[in-house]
């Protein structure tokens, strides 16, 4: 491919590739992520593209696209123009839609997703899970093929950059981004006009570009979904952040547990450079930027905006105290601007359609729209992407479709091991940067983990610290030692030794280290401890004066056993038990061994007829 | 060492990028092996202190062998509450070793690991290369079943 140079090339392009797509009648898009690759995805793409070939008469694309954010159902596909929506398919219902809906436009009702009455939604847009988002930095997440930036192109794809060159001074490039109000989305929520302000400001050259791809936050998945998705909306956005600031050298850090989104991006970054969107003098401007890629290590910490460029840098990825900022003094000691994946595909959008548009998206202070990672025990997992403001009930019970196997809401947890447990009576809570905070949790990079009535809340506070013992880097002592003793008195809790006096010490434990820890690791570290105690006190209570997990989570406080009147000896337990803890032949009582029994709970989900109890 | 040159030439020879060179070891060898380190901090002119500092300080690299099948139990928060512990504490009784060990015939190795980013279709279990959604105990049980009968199968072959 010979490099554009202009927007007169781009166009013309873009005009060909169009005319190109325009061309098929239909278009099969096969979700292709990690996710739904483990749900066999690839399998029912191969088997399709086989089918397809077959017939000759009418022209039919293939695409291997992102997600389409409905994980839950997962393999699926969607067949353009209708936006037909076949779900959870296996490699036998293939034959079956070619020859129906591919070759006669005949929807087959058994493989559409059906809604909580059981009626067949045919199409994606009526699907309820879809109806109250908004998507648009996914918007072209089953559209497009991450792997061909041809793809992204059609699409307006790095129109804006185009446009930013040949149009707008850098200065004013960053008056546009701090007029829309774009606001950090890796957590922190720093306004990001002025993050590129302060940074272009900052004396000392070079300065650097870094994409933040760490996503270490356990239940979030937007930033690899955004990679896998739709690669070069990021690497658009950088290149404008670059040009904007005036530096000529990005890094991606992006983590090493993400195998499929590192591939992309490579892909991606090849093609953006040999179209002439990255490297020596792109589009004829006389502006200079390229992109490296720096793979994590598998540390939570290396998230933090020093440990990170520390990590870059080839060292142990430890913070340091940030009384000069990372915009005077970051990577190498040169000002360096840190944004979110999220953030730099915000980017281009921004420059396309004005600050303008996007200012009016959201609330107050928190503009556009943010993707949340619905995870836990919700019915619709996946990925949604809705405006700022929109009030958690909303994103659990009518995009989430409620609590799975119609148990009770408890509560959801947002802002990963920063954040914090939201209770039922804050679901009318709208969500955006401040509201989540005054609460308690916060934004954080866009996890969503719902918990229900058999979730335990002290176990999940232990559950947080226990990851934080083992990622927190050990430089700073409050840290270090602040969580290993508030999870040593979790334990203690969930293991029915707990003392009434524990609250308070956690309390005390988590002020000290909210005031002193270095970085936001440990500044952070006590927030699901503390909302859990805020929130749901009396369960604590429960495990640390009744010895009980009323949840039947905590191990050493639950005890199954079997109601001899009850038991009719169907074996189902017998079966299911995986370590063999159950005795007893068919038609006889059973009985569980008590020393072996591991607690899992298997045998209780099974029994159909109450003989199993726990206590 | 040709494949030592070789990766540490793809990486420049530049001593900022030794995380990246240990990464590309860890990758081929399946750990870092420590007449490899050695070697590495003489050609870079490292300090093996400062690779020991950083090969135990990055939870991606291992100073162990590991074994035939690698088995990664999803410890993330939506696997954590969906169940991911309890595969865990199975595994650990089924395998009799703990995480970060391997059984002592080589087959198979234990790790958890802090969110695979799948949490959709979690609990997520990933074996070797592959990941497997929505998984409990059961099959687990059989995923290594699986396994055991294939070697099975291959010592009577040979």
């Amino acid at each position: 491919m010979k490099k554009i140079k202009n927007k007169e090339e781009l166009e013309k392009l873009r005009g060909r590739l169009k005319k190109e797509r325009e061309k098929y009648e239909i278009l099969i898009s096969v979700c292709a992520e990690t996710g739904c690759i483990a749900s066999g995805s690839l399998n029912i793409y191969k088997k399709l593209e086989k089918e397809i070939k077959k017939i000759k008469n009418r022209k039919i694309k293939l695409l291997k696209t992102g997600c389409h954010g409905f994980s839950e159902f997962d393999p699926a596909i969607v067949i353009y123009p209708e936006k037909i929506f076949y779900v959870k398919l296996k490699e036998e219902d293939i034959e079956e839609i070619v020859e129906k809906t591919i070759k006669n436009g005949e929807i087959i009702e058994r493989l559409l997703y059906k809604d909580e009455n059981g009626k067949c939604i045919s199409y994606l847009n009526e699907i309820p899970f879809y109806k109250k988002q908004n998507r648009l930095v996914t918007r072209l997440n089953g559209l497009i093929d991450p792997e061909n930036i041809e793809d992204y192109i059609l699409f307006e794809g790095y129109s804006a950059l185009i446009k930013v060159l040949n149009e707008i001074e850098p200065d004013e490039v960053i008056e546009i981004i701090k007029k829309s109000g774009l606001r950090g989305r890796g957590g922190g929520g720093f306004p990001t006009g002025r993050k590129w302000e302060l940074c272009k400001k900052a004396e000392g050259t070079p300065k650097y570009i870094i994409c933040n791809a760490d996503e270490g936050d356990p239940g979030a998945f937007m930033d690899r979904s955004v990679i896998e998705g739709n690669p070069h909306s990021v690497i658009e956005g950088m290149i404008i952040g670059a040009y904007a600031i005036g530096s000529n050298e990005g890094y991606v850090y992006i983590r090493h547990e993400y195998p499929l989104a590192l591939e992309r991006l490579k892909i991606a970054l090849k093609q953006a450079r040999e179209y002439g969107f990255l490297g020596e003098n792109i589009l004829n401007s006389g502006f200079s930027f390229d992109i490296d890629i720096v793979r994590g290590g598998g540390a939570f910490v290396c998230g933090e905006s020093t440990a990170l460029m520390a990590s870059i840098e080839g060292k142990v990825g430890e913070p340091r105290a940030k009384y000069i900022h990372t915009v005077e003094r970051g990577l190498y000691d040169k000002p360096t601007c840190l944004n979110n994946v999220e953030t730099w595909a915000n980017v281009p959008l921004i420059i396309n359609n004005g600050w303008e548009w996007y200012s009016k998206i959201g609330t107050e202070n928190s503009k556009g729209t943010k993707i949340f990672s619905l995870v836990g025990k919700v019915k619709n997992t996946g990925l949604v992407e809705v405006d700022m403001g929109i009030t958690l009930k909303e994103i659990i019970f009518d995009i989430g479709g409620g609590i799975k196997n119609n148990k009770k809401f408890k509560g959801v947890q947002t802002g990963g091991p920063s954040g914090g447990i939201i209770p039922e009576k804050f679901l009318n809570l709208p969500v955006d940067f401040d509201r989540l905070n005054e609460v308690g949790s916060m934004m954080g990079s866009g996890g969503m983990i719902v918990m229900d009535e058999n979730t335990c809340m002290v176990d999940v506070a232990r559950y947080f610290l226990n990851f934080l013992k083992e990622e927190s880097c050990g430089k700073c002592v409050p840290c270090r030692e602040g969580i290993y003793h508030m999870l040593s008195i979790l334990n203690r809790i969930t293991e029915g030794k707990g003392e009434i006096q524990d609250i308070e010490k956690l309390k005390e434990i988590a002020d000290v280290m909210k005031k002193s820890c270095l970085c936001a690791l440990g500044t952070t570290a006590p927030n699901p401890v503390l909302t859990t105690l805020n929130y749901f006190e009396d369960e604590y209570i429960a495990h640390i004066k009744d010895k009980k997990c009323l949840s039947g989570v905590c191990v050493s406080l639950v005890k199954y056993y079997i109601v001899p009147e009850f038991c009719n000896g169907c074996h189902a337990c017998y079966k299911v038990c995986p370590i063999g803890a159950i005795e007893g032949d068919v038609k006889k009582v059973h009985k569980i061994k008590q020393d072996i029994c591991i607690k899992c709970g298997s045998c209780y989900e099974v029994c159909k007829f109450n003989a199993i109890k726990r206590d | 060492m040709k494949e030592i040159d070789e990766i540490i030439a793809k990486n420049n020879w530049s001593k900022n990028k030794i995380v990246g060179i240990l990464q590309d070891i860890q990758d081929r060898y399946g750990y870092l092996p420590e007449e490899v380190l050695f070697s590495i901090s003489q050609k870079l002119n490292i300090p093996v202190s400062l690779i020991y500092s950083l090969s135990t300080f990055y939870k991606a690299f291992s100073l162990k062998p590991k074994g035939k099948y690698k088995i990664k139990v999803c410890l993330g928060t939506a696997c954590h509450v969906r169940g991911g512990y309890m595969i865990v504490e199975y595994l650990k009784n089924k395998l009799k070793i703990n995480p970060g060990e391997t059984t002592e015939d080589g087959l198979f190795s234990l790790e958890t690991v802090n969110c695979l980013g799948a949490c959709a279709i979690g609990p997520v279990v990933v074996l070797n290369e592959n990941l497997y959604g929505q998984m409990n105990i059961n099959k687990v049980e059989k995923l290594i079943k699986g396994m055991k009968d294939e070697e099975n199968k291959k010592q009577r072959g040979t």
